[in-house]
């Protein structure tokens, strides 16, 4: 094998130095962005639920992560083929019990993360209702071409890319779509799910801190889809009052006309309306049912 | 006349005209090259018409490079409008366009890229290894390849004529469906993943009987080296889900044509069927592409540690657990379509399984450098970056498989990254070794050694940042797919970091395109003199010449162990006797060739509604099977003095030269 020789100890140190820029790169985007990293800085129980199962899960993979790279650089230094002190034993095919150590150490990990998983699933099933001194409130949403429609339902309000909650609220979101499927993902409060017209589907979350939280489409639905971002402002309960104070006063209205034009495919800025047909968001669901 | 197809199918913006105009002239200079050089009559009789399955393999791995390089580019093109396209500034394409490269990209580098190089990696490897003279059904497997190929040649004139899919990579009705995409390109999209999935099945088949029926004597499946292991696994993947693919795109293109109502909104229909069916194809799929590329690292580690494999038994069951395993997975790419937690849970925990066989498989690489003597040639170069990525790709893949963390990190660049990290540190690390290690088997010299050095330190420092800040940006809320994103994200500062990846790893790529016609032109210097065993192997793909003589084995090995070879070296075995004899090869045909011409006239008719060219290409396909199907099977014969003669002046020319 006339094969040049490998600096094989630059190699390992070179590599070793890439990963270790790129994992310093990882706090230096955490001090950078800070709050604006939703998913790991959530600003809601459910999310918080979530980073943290997360951290967990890192947590217990790297138990088997660590080792692997550990023994990749020490296997490739100690074992490589001009080492003269390393030891050659061509006829080192099988050993049972290391074997069942490597069958065994992944099988004990998986059948941790599973127990966690079985657990955790269950506690945080989106369709599960968050318990609170504070009483649960209700927002419809329609996924549109290419906008998000907000109904509050018991307020006889709704806002087009515009969210507004309470603080420590419990939030239920009945979400359905009158245009292809999207996903409704608000990461600082927590984990989204798909918005499918004909259909609906069940979000319950919760926002523990006022704030501005950017929510939008996770799901392409055509064109327009990169505009389906919208601004959640959660405010105390006085101040969300007023605003749904304020837009009950608008003569904007909302009925299934206003709806209709809404629902054609365009890019829009936030609006507010007055909600004049309380089935609104029955019909848009059952618009593909024929009686 | 010409159904949808009007003149404004050849307008384009300015971008895409470029494309167009560059592989118009690609084409041209191509055919003229062809005529100049006199090569016509050997391209027809020695590659078009071949049924030899080392050439077919070459031709695959042809086809791989140029997808490769249209896929990259689309890649550089979503890399670049992302890192433009902010606030203000809307990037240099519009909406519509970019879904449309998106889109390309995904199916060329699944379809194309990835089911290329391993059926390129099956057809030049599998009958070597087992010691068979060719393959269970030769004509099946050449009309294969012209299938694959038509899809390819579709995707590309899908360049030029109309518009391709906007509606990604897979297609989810109900934006998929005649209500949302009326246009051509779903239809193109459709018909370009059928023709290639239809010849990747029976591709399947030829090698799921050539595996199970063609051993050569003494080779029990136990006996089997890994990577033959690993493309049975793959065939019999290939064989349960390709046909599920098959029958979700017929009734998608059923609704979109005729009106039926499988997957549409209204009249009954349910699109979550196909969200379903396409990922019980789907996840199979991701198999089918990693399980071969196991067992290449499977042959590499070994020969390159002067080693045998360890743990040959737990690789073979690791490999039939995943296989099992990869069925009952699909639905973890939709936790989030609200089924209940006790139907994400199990799906989530069956995902998590599959991370037991594969650290198995992990854990026997490394234990088979423990104790070995390690040379870090090329492919060992690729092994150490896969491992390096595959790792942290593996373990973002346990925490999407836990839905609670899924819905936080579902759809967004998270999940970019992980499955980036498999098929690129993955599918295509495996696909650079095998390229580097079986490279002077099939030419008789190497692959430039120092190029494929800076190749692989580009490959792996543009990866970790071309994808590695992809996690956070998945953390900040960055989704997929996004043409455009306000200022405010803070976002674009790592798009640039990204961008500055995705050049680097495109410096890597033109490196190794460069170093493969540098390696060719300097091919003397890099002549491989032994007789066909450059690393010294263990397997039996090594003990023929390189490049091996038409009928691969001149006398058919009989084999006792599991590395023959190694067992001659070391005088477990005696060597193998030279006896020579008459040996049948099937004849040349063109039949796989005009079918999958056909095959490309039917694609092109149905996209556009061209009703007629339509049922005349599909009557011109079935009457040509019929023909080929009833004609007797024509053999050529060498005599058994012609292959002593081939033998002993291959040995002299491949000693002599250089």
């Amino acid at each position: 094998m006339k094969i040049p020789k490998k600096p094989v100890l630059p190699m390992l140190i070179a590599a070793g130095i890439l990963i270790f820029i790129i994992l310093l790169m990882q706090p230096f985007t955490i001090l950078k962005f800070g709050d604006k990293i939703g998913v790991l800085f959530p600003k809601g129980m459910i999310g918080y639920e979530q980073r943290n199962l997360l951290f967990i899960v890192q947590a217990l993979m790297l138990l088997v992560i660590i080792p692997v790279y550990v023994l990749t650089f020490m296997f490739s230094w100690i074992y490589r083929a001009d080492n003269p002190r390393g030891i050659y034993d061509p006829d080192l095919v099988d050993n049972v019990p290391a074997e069942i150590i490597w069958w065994g150490l992944p099988f004990v990990m998986v059948v941790i993360v599973s127990v966690l998983t079985w657990i955790k699933t269950h506690e945080l099933d989106p369709y599960k209702s968050i318990e609170s001194k504070n009483k649960e409130m209700t927002v419809q949403v329609v996924a549109l071409q290419w906008k998000w429609l907000f109904i509050y339902p018991t307020e006889k309000i709704a806002s087009l890319n515009y969210l507004q909650l309470p603080v420590n609220t419990p939030v239920r979101f009945e979400l359905s779509a009158d245009s292809p499927m999207n996903s409704f993902w608000i990461p600082s409060l927590g984990g989204q799910i798909y918005a499918m017209p004909g259909m609906t589907t069940i979000l319950n979350l919760i926002a523990n801190e006022p704030g501005n939280y950017r929510g939008s489409s996770a799901h392409i639905s055509g064109e327009g889809f990169a505009r389906m971002y919208f601004n959640t402002k959660v405010t105390s309960k006085e101040d969300f009052d007023t605003w749904v104070a304020t837009t009950q006063g608008t003569t904007n209205k909302l009925e299934i006309k206003a709806f209709n034009n809404l629902a054609l495919p365009s890019v829009m800025d936030p609006q507010i309306f007055t909600l004049e047909d309380p089935e609104l968001f029955d019909r848009i669901v059952n618009k593909y049912m024929h009686h | 006349m010409f159904g949808r197809l009007t003149l404004n199918a050849f307008l384009h913006d300015f971008v895409q005209t470029q494309a167009v105009v560059g592989m118009v002239v690609g084409a041209i200079a191509l055919v003229i090259g062809l005529t100049y050089f006199k090569l016509w009559k050997t391209l027809w009789n020695d590659w078009i018409t071949t049924v030899d399955h080392k050439r077919i393999g070459i031709m695959y791995i042809v086809v791989v490079v140029i997808m490769f390089l249209k896929g990259f580019t689309d890649a550089m093109m979503i890399r670049l409008q992302q890192m433009l396209s902010v606030g203000d500034s809307q990037g240099f394409l519009d909406a519509a366009h970019f879904q449309e490269v998106f889109s390309a990209h995904g199916t060329t580098m699944i379809f194309f890229v990835g089911m290329g190089s391993v059926f390129g990696l099956m057809n030049l490897i599998i009958p070597l290894q087992i010691g068979a003279r060719d393959v269970a059904f030769p004509f099946i497997n050449a009309l294969g390849f012209w299938l694959f190929a038509s899809g390819a040649l579709l995707s590309l004139i899908s360049l030029a004529v109309g518009r391709f899919s906007g509606a990604g990579w897979l297609a989810y009705p109900p934006l998929s469906s005649l209500q949302y995409s009326p246009g051509e390109g779903v239809d193109y999209w459709i018909w370009i993943v059928q023709i290639a999935g239809i010849g990747s099945t029976i591709g399947g088949i030829n090698f799921l009987v050539t595996i199970l029926k063609m051993r050569c004597p003494g080779m029990t499946l136990m006996r089997m080296p890994i990577f033959v292991w690993s493309c049975l696994c793959a065939v019999i993947l290939i064989v349960l889900a390709f046909p599920i693919l098959t029958a979700t795109l017929a009734m998608l293109s059923l609704d979109r044509t005729i009106g039926t109502h499988f997957f549409t909104v209204d009249g009954g229909g349910n699109y979550m069927m196909y969200i379903n069916l396409i990922w019980a194809w789907g996840h199979p799929e991701v198999y089918i592409l990693i399980l071969p590329m196991f067992g290449v690292f499977s042959e590499i580690v070994p020969t390159f540690s002067e080693k045998r494999l360890f743990g040959y038994a737990s690789m073979v069951w690791a490999l039939l657990f995943i296989t099992f395993i990869s069925f009952v997975v699909w639905l973890h790419h939709f936790f989030t379509m609200g089924a209940s937690p006790y139907v994400n849970a199990f799906f989530g925990i069956a995902t998590m399984v599959i991370a037991i066989p594969t650290g198995v498989k992990i854990f026997n690489w490394l234990f088979t450098k423990f104790r070995g003597r390690v040379h870090f040639t090329s492919p060992m170069l690729w092994f150490f970056a896969f491992l390096l990525n595959f790792t942290v790709a593996g373990m973002t893949g346990m925490l999407l498989s836990v839905p609670p963390v899924d819905f936080q990190v579902h759809n967004s660049l998270f999940l970019i990254a992980h499955f980036h990290g498999m098929v690129i540190g993955g599918v295509l690390f495996g696909f650079f070794a095998a390229f580097t290690y079986w490279f002077p088997k099939f030419t008789g010299f190497y692959l430039d050694e120092r190029l494929n050095w800076y190749a692989f330190w580009c490959w792996l420092s543009g990866f970790l940042l071309a994808f590695m800040p992809l996690y956070m940006l998945g953390f900040m809320g960055a989704t997929r797919r996004l043409d455009h994103y306000e200022a405010e994200t803070g976002w674009q500062f790592l798009f640039i970091v990204v961008f500055i990846g995705a050049i680097i790893l495109f410096c890597g790529a033109i490196i190794q395109f460069a170093g493969l016609f540098w390696s060719i032109y300097n091919r003397k210097k890099n002549w491989d003199h032994t007789n066909g065993d450059p690393w010294n192997g263990r397997t039996l793909e090594w003990s023929i010449p390189s490049p091996p003589p038409i009928y691969n084995f001149a006398t058919i090995p009989t084999v006792n162990s599991r590395d023959p070879l190694w067992e001659i070296k070391h005088g477990g075995s005696p060597p193998a006797k030279k006896e020579y004899e008459d040996i049948y090869l099937p004849i040349n045909t063109s039949m796989g060739c005009f079918i999958g011409l056909f095959s490309l006239f039917f694609g092109f008719a149905m996209t556009w509604q061209m009703w007629w060219l339509a049922i005349i290409s599909f009557v011109a396909i079935i009457v040509t099977l019929i023909i080929r199907l009833s004609s007797a099977d024509k053999h050529k014969l060498i005599t058994a003095e012609v292959v002593k003669k081939m033998e002993s002046d291959q040995i002299r020319s491949q000693k002599s030269y250089g």
